[in-house]
């Protein structure tokens, strides 16, 4: 109930003012005005509040703000304090009161000027008091029906009033000034329909045949544009100045400056700066981004260029794979060596076996025979100890082509020369020389003080020459070179008719040679039977000096060799005969027990080559179911597979070989290999031109390919390469090797396989050292000491 | 350690980073790992190309700008992250 809800309408009461005695200067005021009427503003005094028990924020509070009072009270009060009363400006309305109690009503807003105020009506207390909401909000609601609730009323017509618009009208209406005029132009009646003649006429000839209003630029009409579509451009400001300099006085200077760099605190103030570390934080991102990407690749390497120098050489001879282990050099020969043989010791270990022939074609043969006589065809033996001392050297007539130590007797080395002769050495005296290889180090160590090529070299304790203990026959045995030979296993012999017999004697006895004349040798070291026994006397009286070292195993053989058998290989009518390169026997051998046997027959210790006659003698078994078959390998490239065995010919009664079994033409080139199988008896390899074919006997198909991987021995693999390296000729080192000997740490087999590589790869170095040696000894001396 | 001498010394431990150095925005060195002429050239080198580079990119896009510049050479790769006060320089070998 606040005073601000008493919103009441002026119910039009108006009453009439109250006369007041003259005595009251003041009426009472009421709060017409304001519309109620009734309401009259009294000032109370803190004494009156308690009197009327209305005292401010104790009785009356903004709650209560009203109080009643009991008219009676009010009479008191004024009869008590009269004038000094505060109701005595009030005092006729009090009187006038029809109620009993009147409301006073805390005014605390001074809402209508003074703080406490009276009601002078019952009504007015009444509706203080209960304020009346049911009327009010009958009011309320009228008031806002004509706000909601549009009645229409159709406009009702006015009669205008001017208002000076008419003027404006009038100015701006177009009339006509004047009146209109209006011509009637027509023709003579009399022209209408005639005939018409049109003629042409130049407008600009005839005088005033035309009219016409020529145009003329009037300014009024001209128009100034003010306003243009141009395209703008802003462009640097360029100022172009040139100079042209006057050196009066020409003098050099210099400038120098250092660079602007910042004090030690300077920096270290910038350190600490945020700008800084925020700068870092940020770049050191990407940067580390781009540190990662090189690292992770690099973009710029083409790599498909790079792989492609890896290939290197087509071609190349040295082998990456392998390396050179060791190589002997021969200090010796003058002129250009080739290897035309190696073979390992059988029973010594380290020891290797070189035949060395003068590379010379034919020609140059024939040229320097006179030289070349002089020249000793060697043998060397090398040790793996003392690469530059050979231990032996085997002496022949000619340059040996291919030779074999004996399986039976390792000292027992036999070899086939150029000339198409066998040669044979025994070795057996100087074998202990050869085995004690090893402790040869001493020796070279004392060697070395002594320059070597001063020495002659029977005096040097490290080789010597061994001459030959016999040759074959030249009219009887081979025209052409030896191109390869074999030792015959001892378990069997063959005679003359090619037959096998068994072998009693438990050694190898026999030998087969091929060679470029189309034939095929076989050959026995025992001495022959005497068929004629004047060429035997003959022999021996014709016998030439030998010189006391050479042993006498052989004798009986020297130079009176005939072969046992020869095999020609013929190509059927065509005179052209194969040309054997080599031939690879049946190791098929069955016969171990004729193998003892006969070895225990022979307890003699004595050397069974010192004592070959007794071994023929005896009666012999002939051994059946034999393979006499043998693969021979030609010089085109043939595979010929055929028999030794010789027969009759019918016609003539003499020994004819048989034809071969079969050949095949495979290869492009010179077979250069026959090999066999160390797994499978029957399984031949053969290498020849620029392919490799694998064969197997008794199924004569060859499987032709070029890289075949089979599980052959290393040693036999290796021992192929080695012969075609052969046959390529190389040349012999001619430096001095300085590498070190390995230490035999790898198995037998690899290291041994390993070392023939080595051994055969020989590159293509200069000869002008071993040359210059050979001529000039003693200029070249202090080289070599320096390089010993 | 400040972050400062962490950032560097991380940056300076990627594998084949010759160098590292911080340059203010006038081509004065502030932080360097390598000697102090070698560092001088560079910085001043460094800085003129990057104002160039910059001043290329924004000329062909004005709301471009420069983020980060790399030169590869035969030896070694310059890489530079460019700033509006700083420049950080870094020197690697990227070759395996």
């Amino acid at each position: 109930m606040a005073p601000k809800q008493k919103k009441k309408s002026s119910r039009g009461k108006k009453r009439p003012k109250p006369v007041l005695a003259a005595s009251e200067d003041m009426e009472p005021v009421n709060m017409e005005s304001m519309g109620h009427p009734e309401i009259y503003p009294l000032v109370l005094t803190t004494k009156t509040q308690e009197i009327f028990n209305c005292r401010i924020d104790e009785d009356v509070t903004d709650e209560q703000p009203y109080k009643l009072i009991k008219k009676e009270d009010i009479f008191e009060d004024l009869r008590n304090r009269a004038a000094v009363s505060d109701f005595h400006p009030v005092k006729k309305i009090v009187q006038e009161y029809p109620g009993n109690e009147l409301l006073l009503v805390y005014d605390k807003d001074f809402k209508y000027g003074l703080n406490f105020y009276l009601i002078a009506t019952e009504e007015g207390k009444e509706n203080y008091l209960n304020p009346p909401e049911v009327p009010e909000e009958q009011e309320e609601y009228k008031e806002h029906i004509p706000e909601d609730v549009y009645i229409y009323k159709p406009p009702v017509s006015k009669p205008w009033v001017s208002l000076g618009s008419e003027k404006e009208i009038e100015e701006e209406s177009v009339t006509e000034s004047t009146k209109q005029i209006t011509y009637m132009i027509s023709r003579k009646r009399s022209e209408f329909g005639a005939p018409i003649k049109f003629s042409d006429q130049n407008a600009s000839s005839v005088k005033d045949a035309y009219i016409e209003c020529t145009a003329y630029p009037d300014k009024n009409f001209t128009l100034k544009q003010l306003e243009k579509d141009v395209g703008m451009q802003v462009i640097p400001q360029i100022k172009d100045i040139s100079t042209q300099t006057k050196w009066t006085y020409p003098k050099n200077a210099t400038t120098q400056y250092y660079p602007r760099e910042f004090s030690e605190e300077e920096k270290e103030t910038l350190k600490q700066s945020k700008p800084l570390v925020d700068f870092l934080n940020n770049a050191s991102v990407s940067v580390e981004i781009a540190l990662q990407q090189n690292e992770i690749m690099n973009t710029f390497i083409d790599d498909w260029k790079y792989l492609a120098e890896e290939e290197g050489t087509f071609g190349d001879k040295t082998d990456t794979y392998l390396k050179e282990y060791q190589s002997f050099t021969d200090l010796h020969s003058p002129m250009e060596k080739m290897i035309t043989c190696v073979s390992w010791h059988p029973t010594i270990y380290g020891l290797i076996a070189v035949s060395v022939a003068v590379r010379l074609s034919f020609e140059d043969r024939v040229h320097f025979s006179d030289k070349l006589l002089l020249q000793p065809s060697l043998i060397l033996f090398w040790s793996f100890s003392d690469p530059i001392h050979p231990q032996l050297m085997l002496e022949s007539p000619d340059d040996i082509f291919c030779f074999k130590f004996c399986p039976s007797d390792p000292n027992i080395i036999a070899g086939g020369c150029i000339n198409g002769q066998i040669v044979m050495w025994d070795i057996t005296a100087h074998a202990d020389r050869i085995e004690n290889i090893k402790a040869g180090g001493s020796r070279s160590k004392r060697a070395t003080l002594k320059p070597m090529f001063l020495l002659e070299p029977e005096s040097n304790k490290e080789a010597m020459y061994i001459r030959h203990c016999a040759v074959s026959s030249i009219e009887n045995g081979h025209k052409k070179v030896i191109t390869d030979i074999h030792w015959l296993s001892d378990t069997f012999e063959i005679n003359r008719m090619g037959s096998v017999f068994e072998n009693r004697s438990g050694i190898c006895c026999q030998l087969v040679t091929c060679s470029a004349d189309c034939t095929i040798c076989f050959w026995d070291i025992r001495p022959q039977k005497p068929l004629t026994p004047q060429t035997t006397e003959k022999k021996k009286e014709e016998s030439i000096e030998i010189p006391f070292d050479v042993p006498s195993t052989f004798l009986h053989l020297d130079l009176s060799w005939k072969p046992l058998t020869k095999v020609r290989l013929s190509k059927g009518e065509t005179s052209l005969d194969h040309c054997p390169t080599k031939i690879s026997l049946n190791e098929d051998h069955l016969l171990c027990k004729t193998q003892a046997q006969s070895k225990t027959e022979k307890a003699e210790e004595m050397n069974p080559y010192h004592n070959l006659e007794s071994g023929m003698a005896n009666l012999l078994k002939p051994i059946d179911d034999f393979c006499t078959k043998f693969f021979v390998g030609t010089e085109e490239g043939e595979v010929i597979y055929t028999d030794w065995k010789m027969e009759k010919d019918p016609e003539t009664g003499r020994l004819m070989s048989k034809k071969p079994v079969s050949h095949h033409t495979i290869h492009d080139g010179t077979v250069h290999t026959i090999q066999r199988s160390p797994f499978y008896n029957d399984i031949i390899l053969t290498v020849g031109g620029w392919n490799v074919a694998i064969w197997k006997e008794g199924v004569m198909m060859a499987s032709v390919n070029h890289y075949f991987e089979r599980e052959v021995k290393h040693l036999e693999y290796v021992e192929q390469r080695k012969k075609i390296r052969e046959q390529e000729k190389k040349e012999m080192e001619l430096e001095m090797a300085k590498k070190k000997v390995k230490t035999y740490q790898k198995s037998k087999e690899q290291m041994q396989a390993e070392l023939k590589m080595d051994y055969e790869n020989y590159l293509e170095l200069e000869k002008t050292v071993l040359i210059n040696l050979g001529l000039i000894k003693v200029t070249e001396k202090g080289s070599y000491m320096e390089v010993m | 350690m400040t972050p400062v001498e962490e950032t560097l010394k991380r940056i300076q431990s990627h594998k084949g980073v010759i160098g590292t150095m911080v340059v203010n925005a006038e081509g004065i060195p502030i932080r360097t790992t390598l000697d102090n002429s070698t560092t001088v050239q560079y910085a001043g080198l460094l800085h003129h190309l990057t104002m160039k580079a910059k001043s290329t990119v924004r000329d062909i896009d004005p709301q471009n700008d420069l983020t980060f510049l790399r030169i590869r050479s035969k030896k070694h790769e310059i890489m530079v992250a460019p700033d509006k006060e700083y420049l950080l320089i870094v020197i690697q070998n990227p070759c395996e």
